[in-house]
């Protein structure tokens, strides 16, 4: 933490969009120009403030979607309900300015030296800082074993997929897809249940670490599933989002 | 919906001064001790209330009032954070 002004202090930072990327439908990955980022662990957030012209603003908590060393990125998923997901993946463009705060939290979080073997499960966005674990492990040359399980309603709204097929041999990717399977689709179809654990779940006895991200609800039944096949609770680490 | 303690990482930071998630917070009310992370978090209240996983008291209640952070620990017995290294 050498050069940190105040450690522990929080302050806002004016980002600039440098590129923005669709990943499906209603999911983007934006990039961000961050003069004075002080680095990131993968896992860690960042909070986004918007500030309307009448001074109204809302803030967010976003999963960082990209690896240390790497342009600052979050992946945003859409909610038509939305205050500020909207206007992230459908008006903003490069060039475009936003406050951001961050890097946020250290428990949802893993470096090479935290070990494993990794068993990351993802629902839906609960994918975005998941990827940043598997980029970093990637990145920084660890050769802790990975494997990924996530979970997504159909083909189309699998995030990344083009990057996680090629971890294929290094990282271990399986998907499921709970409503709608295209024709002769090879992966997992359904939710997350005890027999999809049975075959990607390390054994206990292997001292794996867990990760799970996803809807509240995804989250706890997997963290459940996780601590039946005698997961200790303190290597099952989750995270829960909602819209908002 | 419930979200965790993660959802709250940078308005504890901004509170703390100190990175709070990974905190252990133990229940006043069950004596559940749990990191922040794990707490059960609602933000669309007028305030962010932090229950416990365990038996669901409240544990924190963080209001944002004209400009001030009004923060009611009472629900808590501890909590403890992981002292900065030297």
């Amino acid at each position: 933490m050498a050069g940190t002004a105040v450690r522990g202090r929080l302050t806002w930072q004016v980002a600039t969009v440098a590129t923005t990327a669709d990943e499906t439908d209603s999911v983007r990955t934006i990039a961000l120009d961050l003069p004075d980022w002080p680095g990131h662990q993968a896992g860690q957030h960042l909070d986004v403030r918007l500030t309307a012209e009448d001074g109204y603003s809302a803030e967010r908590s976003y999963s960082i979607a990209s690896a240390d060393g790497e342009p600052v990125a979050i992946t945003v998923e859409r909610l038509d309900d939305g205050e500020v997901s909207p206007y992230l993946t459908r008006e903003l463009r490069p060039g475009d300015q936003m406050e951001v705060r961050g890097p946020i939290g250290n428990w949802f979080t893993w470096g090479p030296h935290d070990g494993g073997p990794l068993l990351l499960i993802a629902g839906g966005s609960g994918v975005v800082p998941l990827r940043a674990i598997l980029r970093h492990r990637q990145r920084s040359g660890s050769t802790v074993p990975a494997r990924l399980l996530y979970s997504s309603r159909s083909i189309q709204d699998v995030i990344y997929r083009n990057e996680l097929d090629q971890y294929r041999g290094n990282a271990e990717v399986w998907y499921t897809l709970t409503r709608r399977q295209p024709p002769g689709w090879g992966g997992f179809a359904g939710r997350v249940d005890d027999a999809m654990l049975a075959r990607i779940a390390w054994p206990a006895s292997q001292r794996p670490l867990a990760f799970i991200c996803g809807p509240t609800p995804f989250v706890e039944a997997v963290a459940e599933l996780l601590v039946a096949r005698h997961y200790p609770e303190s290597r099952v680490k989750t995270e829960r989002f909602g819209g908002a | 919906m419930a979200l965790d303690g993660n959802a709250i990482g940078g308005l504890l930071l901004e509170i703390f001064a100190a990175e709070m998630t990974s905190a252990e917070a133990t229940c006043a009310t069950c004596g559940a001790v749990c990191p922040v992370a794990d707490t059960m978090v609602y933000l669309r209240g007028p305030g962010t209330v932090v229950r416990c996983r365990r038996c669901t008291s409240v544990l924190m209640v963080i209001s944002r009032v004209r400009g001030l952070n009004c923060v009611d620990l009472s629900g808590l017995e501890a909590l403890q954070v992981k002292a900065a290294s030297a």
